[in-house]
């Protein structure tokens, strides 16, 4: 829901990593299929090399610093992905190629998390015999302390604001470190040392999704640091950390205490002995180090740079050894309706129907950056169902003839004069705006393109109505990622009209009656499937209504050094699943 | 009046020369003897030595040459465009590989039709993005430059002549503005400009804006090199002459001092032309400036640096662009100051 850092999060992944050493022979349980056999793509959808043989190391490298290593100071998709070596959540996103990866699986507690109070009220019962790195037993109580401490968004900067937002009665300014007393903090209750309860301040059918995050990584209360805790993390899950140098490079080795009987569900297999983690890389060199065989997986999971995606494009035999994993994000133009003659749905239709959506692709790198949008929702997130209103597959140039006919009805025959805002430090919005000012002159459509800086786009350009609208931004070139693959991170915070405010704003103009009231409806349904009905519905009624011109689909391109096995792109987190990984290296 | 008695700098010759010219059919003089028969002996102007000295600098001459083309290419760029290229925003996606993006062709997709190349992804016209870039990088260096000089002139020779309390003014207004943080105020100032101002708008708007931010913002270079000159000239003899027989200051401000100012101010004019170049590259390379697709050459060589490791035929253009007229207006420049100024040499 934060969005900028978000869309920063949801991109790619790049990393997945195994750990042992043989070369793998036998198929993990969790395989559906799997093969050793490269390609392209050996690792979407199936497991390439799958293998259950333990021991290795695994290198792992990160371009720039990690936000912290902390699990309540977190947020970014690939330290999501990679915390569940070190720690457990209440409820986890399986570990398992494609779409499996996105079911959510109980990890501490026994099941997913059981409603009550029309859905504001969330109980998980744990597991028995959970124990931390040090042999102590981890107990209800300490999950809620994690959770409460990192409501201290003064200490812990860098997480969500998920549990602040949607916790019942959080006093103001609320701090663990200031008020010892748990008891204090009423909306999470621990009746017993099994047992956690939430209260929520209104119904949210998606809680389980808030119980992945890893602020429910039990956090001892003796060994709370703060601010420093990130400096030994106590370990819950299969590896615990053994040295620690901030800013630079991170050791783990084997938890003694880590009883695989206790985490029968999540899938996990923690092959490698060993994990190392360099950090504050150069984003190139990772890409080099990859191609050379020095490095074994790039954690940001966002695929590779332009420059080794070059290299590898024009060379079959590192192209073989790419999979090309798609995320949770679209790019996206939003139509403003504010701007006439836009408010007249006839004029939306004709820029959707004119827009070349293979300009708009090349913009965005071609095939390899992702795939030609048809909708809203992006085809990883459950709900998402196929559509294809304005004929972007028939004709992926432009419909001139279609959009020449809308605009007759639209009563603008000759076609109209309007501006395109996008991001300027942003090249491949900036190819958009100019793609699309070609492809829609050839109906009459007259574009000038405006760039705007991307640190003021929402506050005080694009996702400030009254400029936007003063300003004639009739489209904005935009794009969304989601925190996870769910309808609600996705489209709440785009398409809700009710969150539109003076400025600042997520949503660009999408202002839809009966779309607001479907979202009301899926926040009411605690049924997955029936929820997931509805984010398809939403999709489509934003579509019949042109309120966006559909752009990318998008993908990244991870690169798979030939000694890692057991690898595949977990559609929960769109990157390799760090859980999974092999290598073959000892 | 004056000028009968008391003679300027140019005027010095003039008389000695005329002294020379010597009637053929007299005599031979030893003058009529050294010219050799049928030619006259003729005094030459000190701007007719200049141009001597310039001609026999060779390199200066072939900056001359280089700029005079350019100006030329940007003043009839959609003519030629429209001969050797095509439209500089048409794209040519069929030449571009959809996979890497990068032109199918080698060295950057050059041919007979594109004789630059073309650039990835859209597959524009190199030579005619450059071409139409000329017309924004002159442009600009030239009127930013024409309106430095004349800022800078006044002020200088103001503060020069007036001296006194006038001239610490001035001079301390030279100082803050030299101390102005240029480039992050014409990048705060581009981004706050109106759509719509003084009865301009859009793109003409821009360049106007970015015309007076260099213009305005420079000026005290050659103003501090005015202002010097002009110290010197104002204690010469044939100033105080001027004075001395009860000229006006018009008079001497632009009979006797801006004669003798021409020099200077021609030569630190072909000098500010190119730094005003790579300044409004620069400027158009952090995105401020005209709006896309319009071809700037600061923005196609920001464009460039993406791709300089899958496609570097693609910085050249550009990078050459700019390069081959800097260094032309420099060469061209440093001989002009030559040949009017043999001394600094």
């Amino acid at each position: 829901m934060k969005q900028k850092r978000i869309m920063a999060v949801a991109s790619g992944a790049v990393l997945a990593l195994g750990m042992t050493a043989c070369s793998g022979g036998s198929t993990t349980s969790t395989a559906t299929s799997g093969s050793s056999v490269a390609g392209q793509n050996a690792g979407v959808n199936k497991v390439f090399q799958p293998s259950t043989v333990k021991g290795g190391t695994l290198r792992y490298g990160l371009a720039g610093d990690w936000d912290s290593l902390d699990p309540g100071d977190t947020y970014y998709g690939y330290s999501f992905n990679f915390v569940r070596n070190y720690g457990r959540t209440l409820v986890v996103f399986k570990s398992a190629p494609g779409v499996a990866g996105t079911k959510l699986i109980p990890d501490l507690a026994k099941t997913l998390g059981v409603p009550s109070d029309n859905a504001k009220t969330w109980t998980y019962k744990l597991r028995d015999g959970l124990k931390y790195e040090d042999g102590t037993p981890i107990t209800s109580a300490d999950i809620k302390y994690a959770v409460a401490r990192q409501l201290d968004k003064d200490t812990f900067p860098n997480g969500p604001t998920y549990f602040n937002d949607f916790l019942k009665d959080v006093p103001a300014g609320y701090s663990v470190y200031k008020d010892k007393n748990l008891a204090d903090l009423k909306s999470i209750e621990t009746p017993d040392p099994k047992t956690i309860v939430f209260h929520l301040n209104k119904t949210f059918s998606g809680f389980d999704y808030f119980a992945q995050l890893p602020a429910t990584v039990p956090v001892p209360v003796a060994k709370d640091t703060g601010a420093k805790y990130k400096e030994h993390v106590v370990s819950s899950g299969p590896y615990m950390f053994d040295t620690v140098q901030v800013g630079k490079k991170y050791t783990l080795k084997r938890n003694p205490n880590y009883d695989p009987t206790t985490d029968p569900d999540s899938g996990r297999l923690a092959l490698a002995n060993n994990l190392n983690v360099e950090v504050g890389l150069n984003a190139a060199d990772i890409d080099n180090r990859l191609m050379a065989g020095d490095l074994d997986v790039d954690v940001a999971g966002s695929g590779v740079q332009a420059a080794a995606q070059g290299k590898i494009l024009s060379n079959p035999a590192l192209k073989a050894k790419t999979d090309s994993a798609v995320s949770q994000r679209t790019w996206f133009s939003v139509l403003n309706p504010d701007v006439p003659p836009l408010n007249n749905i006839e004029c939306r239709k004709a820029v959707l129907l004119a827009a070349d959506k293979t300009g708009y692709q090349r913009a965005y790198g071609g095939a390899t950056g992702g795939d030609i949008a048809t909708s809203l929702l992006p085809p990883v997130i459950p709900g998402h169902v196929a559509m294809d209103l304005y004929g972007a597959k028939t004709n992926p140039t432009g419909d001139i003839a279609g959009a020449k006919a809308a605009l007759a009805k639209c009563g603008q025959p000759n076609g109209f004069a309007t501006n395109i805002s996008y991001r300027a430090e942003r090249p491949k919005e900036k190819a958009t705006a100019e793609s699309l000012q070609q492809s829609l002159a050839k109906v009459g459509i007259a574009l000038t393109i405006k760039p705007y800086p991307q640190g003021d786009y929402f506050k005080l350009y694009a996702g400030k109505p009254d400029f936007a609208k003063t300003n004639k931004l009739g489209i904005m070139v935009y794009g969304w990622g989601a925190d996870w693959p769910d309808g609600f991170g996705f489209l709440s915070q785009i398409v809700d009209s009710r969150t539109i405010r003076a400025s600042g704003n997520t949503n660009l103009g999408i202002k839809i009656p009966a779309v607001d009231a479907a979202l009301d409806k899926a926040l009411a349904t605690t049924d997955a499937a029936a929820r997931n009905v509805i984010w398809g519905d939403i999709d489509k009624m934003v579509m019949e209504n042109a309120a966006v011109l559909p752009g990318i689909w998008s993908k990244g391109l991870l690169f798979r050094p030939a000694n890692l096995t057991n690898v595949f792109v977990n559609d929960g987190f769109s990157m390799y699943d760090y859980t999974a990984l092999g290598t073959t290296k000892k | 009046m004056a000028r009968e008695v008391f003679l300027t700098h140019e005027e010095v010759l003039q008389p000695v020369s005329a002294g020379l010219e010597v009637d053929p059919s007299a005599k031979a003089s030893p003058e009529a003897v050294l010219a050799g028969p049928g030619r006259r002996i003729e005094g030459r102007s000190l701007g007719q030595i200049a141009l001597m000295r310039l001609r026999r600098d060779k390199v200066a001459m072939a900056g001359g040459v280089v700029v005079i083309l350019l100006t030329i290419f940007a003043v009839l760029a959609p003519l030629i465009v429209s001969l050797l290229g095509h439209p500089p925003n048409e794209f040519h996606q069929e030449l571009i590989n959809a996979d890497t993006q990068v032109p199918i062709k080698p060295w950057g997709g050059i041919s007979r039709s594109f004789l630059f190349g073309i650039e990835p992804v859209n597959g524009r016209d190199l030579f005619s993005r450059v071409l139409y870039g000329s017309q924004i990088s002159l442009l600009i260096a030239f009127l930013a430059t024409l309106l430095s000089v004349v800022i800078g002139t006044v002020m200088g020779v103001t503060a020069g002549y007036l001296g006194g309390w006038i001239d610490t003014l001035i001079s301390r207004l030279m100082d803050i503005f030299l101390a102005f943080p240029l480039l992050v105020f014409a990048l705060a100032l581009a981004g706050v400009i109106p759509d719509q101002a003084f009865g301009l708008k859009g793109d003409q708007l821009k360049i106007a804006v970015i015309i007076f931010i260099i213009g305005f913002f420079n000026w005290p270079y050659i103003g501090r090199i005015i202002r010097g000159q002009t110290l010197s000239l104002r204690e010469r003899e044939f100033v105080d002459a001027a004075r001395s027989l009860g000229a006006r200051q018009q008079h001497i401000l632009f009979k006797e001092l801006l004669p003798n100012l021409l020099a200077p101010i021609l030569v630190y004019s072909t000098l500010l032309i190119p730094s005003n170049i790579l300044f409004e590259a620069a400027l158009s390379y952090l995105g401020v400036g005209v709006q896309p697709p319009r071809a700037t050459w600061g923005g196609m060589l920001s464009d460039a640096t993406q791709w300089y490791q899958v496609d570097p035929e693609f910085i050249l253009p550009a990078g050459l662009a700019i390069f081959v007229t800097v260094l032309a207006f420099n060469l061209f420049g440093d001989g002009l100051r030559d040949a009017l100024d043999p001394k600094s040499r």
